[in-house]
């Protein structure tokens, strides 16, 4: 039975982990790949990279990092953050990634996902929308959520699925940073309207969330990222959870 | 998954023979660099190449893929790599598209592919689109493992990585099966020509196993 994906998301500046891990164990604590292999032995199902890195030599750092992280872990991962051409994606995906993520460079020319899928495949093309509920709607922003568009988020989500993303990575910024739980109403809409999985982000503060997530909010997979890293919650005991609350899982 | 990890590590610091000559098919297919790392985890070098005298000359033959039937299939018939992975005698390993590619015919923009297996490749096709999405993507249970040196010591219904739209149909030659929608050839096996649909290279410790038994076949 194909099981449902847990994703630890790792936010990446100049080759960097930021926003805080808390491990014991780790050495350095600012060494993704350190991170990147503790969470693969753990169980996580796949990673996350985020590239908030603002320099002119960005993409020659993540592509090192990606073939650093590529040759020591053995789980699919995928890397976002300012990916804007075809150029960007394969120069990534040579460097070992297995699915990249482009989220406003897709709002600002939504060909580019037809373009990209086109020449690489929808399986390595995720498009990440961040979404905030304005008067009851549900409208797309970008830049980290900071700028409104007009896109309601469910149209956005059915054109970037008939466009060729092979994933939506889902974050609703009224949840994200909460730890209230996920958008279970709107992941559950999008989910059951779409052809393709939806990776469920933003809201995750304890192990019924989780749950809560897969059942009600209809998501093929669930992202997080600070429970993670300051080990509220670990992976192990949340796939041990689940597992015992009937969710598909791996063990 | 403890006694996995140490049969793993066990094995690759003992038979597989460092000096194994590893081709690693080189033609238009998308991420072949995983499939080389992997290969270098468990202490041997792959070379990645579509010189037909070094592919011929190799003690196992990797034919890895991501991307779309037709493409690569005209793009091996170019280059004569059709009728060289025909004749091939060492143990031979198709990963994904690779499987695919091994079979008959794929429904992939109606694709007639190598026959080494006689079996056809057809669409995902969701009853329920709600409960069964395009692509197949995350892990899955092997299923109904036959008694094989590829899967020697694994655990029981194991699980692996898979991405894919389009998959094998069952057959007789099938070692190992997976469901979704239906089931489907997750394992293929003829001859020295063996052929994983999910992606060992990135499918944790189980991944490693199936290559690691690969490499020792």
């Amino acid at each position: 039975m194909l099981t449902k994906r847990i994703i630890p998301c790792l936010d990446i500046k100049e080759g960097r982990t930021v926003k805080g891990v808390n491990f014991v164990e780790l050495r350095d604590a600012g060494d993704p790949v350190e991170l990147a292999k503790i969470y693969s032995d753990e169980g996580a199902d796949e990673l996350v990279f985020l590239d908030i890195t603002a320099t002119v030599d960005k993409r020659k750092t993540l592509a090192e990092l990606v073939t650093k992280v590529a040759k020591a872990i053995n789980i699919p991962f995928t890397v976002g953050g300012g990916i804007s051409t075809v150029e960007d994606v394969k120069v990534l995906l040579n460097a070992g990634a297995d699915k990249i993520s482009i989220n406003s460079s897709a709002v600002k020319n939504p060909q580019i996902i037809n373009e990209m899928a086109a020449e690489f495949g929808s399986q390595c093309i995720v498009v990440a929308i961040d979404t905030r509920n304005v008067d009851g709607i549900d409208f797309v922003h970008t830049h980290g959520g900071r700028r409104a568009t007009l896109l309601k988020t469910q149209e956005w989500a059915q054109e970037v699925c008939d466009r060729g993303a092979g994933e939506i990575l889902l974050t609703s910024m009224d949840h994200d940073g909460t730890k209230a739980g996920f958008s279970n109403g709107l992941l559950a809409e999008i989910s059951s309207s779409l052809s393709i999985p939806v990776i469920a982000s933003g809201g995750a503060g304890t192990m019924l969330h989780f749950k809560d997530v897969f059942t009600f909010g209809k998501a093929d997979a669930a992202l997080a990222a600070s429970i993670f890293h300051f080990k509220e919650i670990g992976i192990p005991e949340l796939k041990r959870y689940l597992a015992d609350s009937e969710i598909s899982i791996r063990k | 998954m403890t006694d996995v990890r140490c049969r793993i590590i066990e094995h690759r610091t003992s038979d597989i023979r460092q000096y194994m000559k590893i081709a690693v098919i080189k033609y238009n297919s998308g991420n072949v660099q995983s499939v080389l790392y992997a290969m270098e985890r468990l202490g041997v070098q792959a070379e990645l190449t579509d010189d037909p005298e070094k592919i011929r000359a190799a003690d196992k033959v990797v034919f890895p893929g991501q991307g779309e039937a037709s493409t690569a299939m005209k793009y091996l018939k170019e280059r004569n790599l059709d009728t060289l992975i025909g004749d091939l005698k060492q143990p031979f390993l198709g990963v994904c598209l690779g499987l695919q590619l091994l079979c008959e015919h794929s429904e992939e923009n109606d694709t007639d592919c190598l026959g080494i297996f006689p079996v056809k490749v057809k669409k995902f096709v969701p009853e329920n689109s709600q409960e069964f999405k395009v692509p197949h993507v995350g892990w899955n249970e092997l299923e109904n493992l036959k008694d094989n040196p590829l899967l020697a010591d694994l655990p029981a219904n194991p699980f692996v990585y898979y991405v894919h739209s389009y998959y094998a149909e069952l057959s007789d030659l099938t070692l190992a099966s997976t469901h979704y929608i239906h089931d489907f050839s997750g394992i293929l096996h003829r001859d020295n020509y063996y052929a994983i649909q999910a992606h060992p290279e990135k499918s944790g410790l189980v991944g490693e196993k199936l290559l690691s038994n690969f490499l020792r076949i």
